[in-house]
């Protein structure tokens, strides 16, 4: 096997879709890049989860983001040469009680305050129309339209394949196992041999904070594996992906018939084995809930459930920006169950970044040294 | 069960053919608390399978060997494990916490070790046409024999290779049936092959039993040798099978049933989802677990035993599910008064004896395990064929895993059992690696499709008492 090159100008360590939309968007500002990944890219988070495209409901300091990357969402075959499976129905977050409406209602009233409109409260009967199959007892809901869903593998594999066009090279089954910075330059040791570049990109999810540690700046980074589950067929009834807030519910239905089921009810992960123990107990909390709300899908049968590993940082936004202690570091990570949709503009602002030393997208709320004090 | 909280077992035992009823029976004698649990309503598994119950009361039709599996279950009821039959299995994870569906109510189960005995399932044989109403696999026709004395219906052509196509032809004849042709599809070379290994199996009991049965169905079968490609026809139903024998021989037979068959594999699913690691096995051709003189996997506390662990045929699964079952309760408790392993080991060994002959023999050749039609259906849930399986290799994914995100393919409903070793080695051979490297699908549970409001109904286990084994 070839080695490859050993000098880049820099080094991206991990192959998610974070990792790969940074190295696409450094090649094409005409940098070498060198993307370490120990599995494949999509191995873990990037490839598993529930591909959820969504503006709605999200942090306030993660909606400039959120709103840069839905423009390039709704044009990512020119992007990466692939529709990544994006189809846009628009997202529903449904209120169970008028007590919720009022949580929602303040919410999308600060948001007006504040420019932005990609969320819009609805009434029961706007709700019906949007999700006919919901139940009668709901009062409403809030709706983000140009939100909906994409296959996160496909997703991936084509951040990749973009990058490798543009230049960037991929080593994959490599692990990284230490990294120290003399004279301007990193030095990243892999179990393959060593990488020397002048800057690198922590975008190893899961497995970040050891990548923080051995720099010397350790992050209350929380390894979790969000469950999903996914239905047989059954006859179309949804189009928009529905959440609920209080019972923990994100619910889709994909063209092909099946239905995934997810919201957050976490299993265990062991990310020194990849691998990731179901909860059934959660699951069947999900179960419950769907078979409450959707009467249509009481005949269904689960034909498949998984979680994925990924990262979550205390305060459930990510960590975006230069490391506090080491030059030439820069942090894309612990997007908290909800990165996937970020992942097209995270890696435009982060190639930004590494490339010119700024960015006027604000990123400041993310910042690793938050930690600290 | 105590309300509220896990049931716990020392043992679980998954599957009730020979290895899961030797190895229950085994653990249940030496005191531990034992369950053995399986997806039929009786005991007996695929090889002895309604052996307490079949309506096929001719003891001749079956044959000895099958009735044999009686006393197998005899020993079972009478060691103090207990059995649930028409009971699912469709989660096992590596804290061996077992969901399991019975009666149309899941449960969770905690087991301190879990023997998987899940035995073997027949090899996909994709050829054009497989799909079509008419055409059914040998074993599936075999178990309608076992457990309700049917019969094929009409015109029925057998064809493939392997002991069980001429078991079942045998047992068929017996039971006043007709076929009226078999087409054996082991190619020259094999016998070749085999011959190498021959010294050992003369030495085995299959080799007499074996010419016997061939015999027997030759006698009164029409057979065509080294048949080389094979195609069903028909719309809405088989009618008619076309195939071409090496001599460049082609031939067009009108038949109402077709049975296919080209050996069995282990059936991975449940160990796989568990977490268990599995290598790709060159003579047999299919993923086998790794696991150590215990039959332990590479996931503590997970034993593989029967032909899930390689297959080695009935007799061979007993004694598996017995050093299995030694090393499974020893563990948990290392004072049990426990039966010295050598005896089961010698007899192992000389059942596996002859093995690599019948291997060598029965190998299906490659352009049956992979076909050469670009139309012919490999995932049948998701309906993807070889064509377009071929194109996205071509462009560029290298592994089944990578490729259920463009295909979907074996992400229906079977979980890849109908279509994963043909997947895995249409991959290798269009990229022109070694199907080890190319790998199987990562199987998620449920293995087995679990209803939604079944799952909606599992009871909440007390997580305090999933540590606690009953001893």
């Amino acid at each position: 096997m070839s080695i490859g090159p050993r000098t880049a100008d820099v080094i991206v360590i991990g192959g998610g879709i974070h990792g790969c939309s940074t190295a696409l968007h450094l090649a094409r500002r005409g940098l070498s890049v060198i993307v370490i990944e120990k599995d494949y890219p999509g191995r873990h988070s990037s490839g598993v989860n529930a591909g959820g495209v969504r503006q709605l409901a999200r942090h306030l300091a993660e909606i400039p983001l959120s709103v840069a990357s839905m423009e390039m969402w709704e044009h990512i075959e020119d992007l990466v040469g692939d529709d990544c499976g994006f189809v846009s129905h628009g997202q529903v977050l449904v209120a169970e009680t008028e007590a919720e409406m009022d949580v929602f209602r303040a919410r999308v009233g600060e948001l007006n305050m504040l420019g932005y409109t990609h969320e819009e409260m609805v009434d029961a009967r706007e709700l019906k129309r949007l999700v006919p199959a919901v139940s009668d007892t709901c009062p409403g809901g809030v709706v983000s339209r140009r939100d909906g869903f994409a296959d996160p593998f496909r997703t991936t594999q084509a951040f990749r394949k973009a990058a490798i066009a543009a230049g960037a090279v991929f080593r994959e089954g490599v692990r990284v196992t230490g990294l120290v910075r003399a004279g301007g330059i990193w030095t990243v040791e892999t179990d393959a041999g060593s990488i020397e570049a002048p800057k690198v990109v922590n975008a190893a999810g899961a497995w970040a904070d050891r990548i923080a540690a051995a720099v010397g700046e350790p992050v209350p980074l929380e390894v979790i594996a969000p469950m999903l589950m996914i239905t047989s067929r059954v006859p179309a009834f949804i189009e928009p992906v529905v959440i609920l807030r209080s019972r923990k519910l994100s619910f889709k239905q994909f063209p092909n018939g099946t239905v995934m089921i997810g919201g957050g009810h976490l299993g265990r992960p062991l990310r020194d084995r990849n691998v990731t123990i179901l909860d059934w107990v959660k699951l069947s909390a999900s179960a419950q809930t769907v078979w409450e709300l959707f009467p249509v899908m009481r005949e269904a049968t689960i034909v498949r459930a998984w979680a994925g590993i990924e990262a979550r940082m205390p305060d459930d936004i990510p960590v975006i920006g230069p490391s506090r202690v080491a030059d030439g570091l820069f942090h894309q990570f612990g997007f908290s169950a909800h990165g996937f949709q970020l992942g097209p503009a995270t890696g435009s602002v982060v190639a930004e970044l590494v490339a010119t030393g700024r960015t006027n997208v604000p990123i400041d709320a993310f910042n690793v040294g938050r930690f600290s004090n | 069960m105590r309300d509220g909280t896990m049931e716990t077992w020392d043992v679980v035992v998954v599957g009730a053919g020979p290895a899961g009823l030797a190895a229950a029976t085994l653990a249940g004698q030496a005191g531990a608390s034992t369950l053995l649990v399986d997806e039929n309503p009786a005991p007996g598994g695929q090889i002895y399978r309604a052996v307490t119950e079949t309506p096929v009361k001719d003891k001749r039709i079956l044959g000895a060997d099958y009735w044999s599996g009686g006393r197998l279950v005899e020993t079972f009821v009478a060691s103090g494990a207990e059995a649930m039959h028409g009971t699912t299995v469709w989660s096992l994870d590596p804290d061996r916490v077992l969901g399991i569906s019975r009666g149309g109510k899941a449960h969770l189960l905690q087991a301190g070790r879990v023997i998987v005995a899940t035995g073997a399932q027949e090899r996909p044989f994709p050829i054009p046409g497989w799909t079509l109403p008419g055409v059914m696999t040998v074993g599936a026709a075999q178990t309608l024999l076992k457990a309700s004395g049917i019969l094929p219906a009409g015109r029925t052509v057998i064809a493939g290779l392997g002991p069980l196509l001429w078991l079942y032809a045998a047992q068929v004849l017996r039971a006043g049936g007709t076929i009226d042709a078999i087409l054996d599809t082991t190619p020259r070379a094999n016998w070749i092959a085999a011959a190498s290994h021959a010294p050992g199996f003369l030495l085995s009991p299959l080799w007499r039993k074996g010419l016997a049965l061939m015999k027997e169905v030759r006698a009164r079968v029409p057979q065509f040798t080294n048949v080389v490609s094979i195609a069903a026809e028909g719309e809405g139903a088989v009618r008619a099978v076309t195939f071409k024998i090496a001599s460049g021989l082609e031939r067009r037979m009108e038949v109402d049933t077709l049975l296919l068959h080209q050996g069995v594999v282990p059936n991975v699913n449940l160990a796989m989802a568990a977490g268990a690691k599995h290598v790709w096995d060159d003579r047999q051709c299919c993923f086998v677990p790794v696991l150590d003189d215990g039959f332990e996997s590479s996931v503590p506390g997970i034993h593989i035993a029967g032909d899930g662990a390689g297959i080695a045929g009935a007799w061979a699964a007993e004694e598996r599910g017995r050093l299995a079952a030694i090393a499974a309760v020893r563990a948990l408790r290392p004072e049990a008064s426990l039966p010295d392993d050598q005896a089961f080991r010698q007899l192992l060994s000389r059942h596996e004896r002859g093995r690599a002959f019948i291997d060598a023999l029965y190998l299906p050749p490659a352009s049956f395990r992979v076909p050469e039609v670009d139309g012919t259906v490999v995932c049948r849930c998701e309906e993807v064929t070889a064509g377009e399986i071929r194109k996205v290799v071509a462009l560029g994914c290298e592994g089944p895993n990578q490729m259920k995100a463009f295909l979907r393919c074996g992400m229906g409903p079977c979980q890849g059992r109908m279509c994963g070793l043909t997947v895995s080695e249409l991959i290798a051979t269009e990229r022109g690696v070694p199907t080890a490297d190319v790998g199987y699908y990562r199987l998620r549970p449920p293995v087995k499709p679990i209803a939604l409001a079944e799952l909606a109904q599992l009871p909440a286990g007390d997580e305090a008492t999933k540590a606690v084994v009953r001893l």
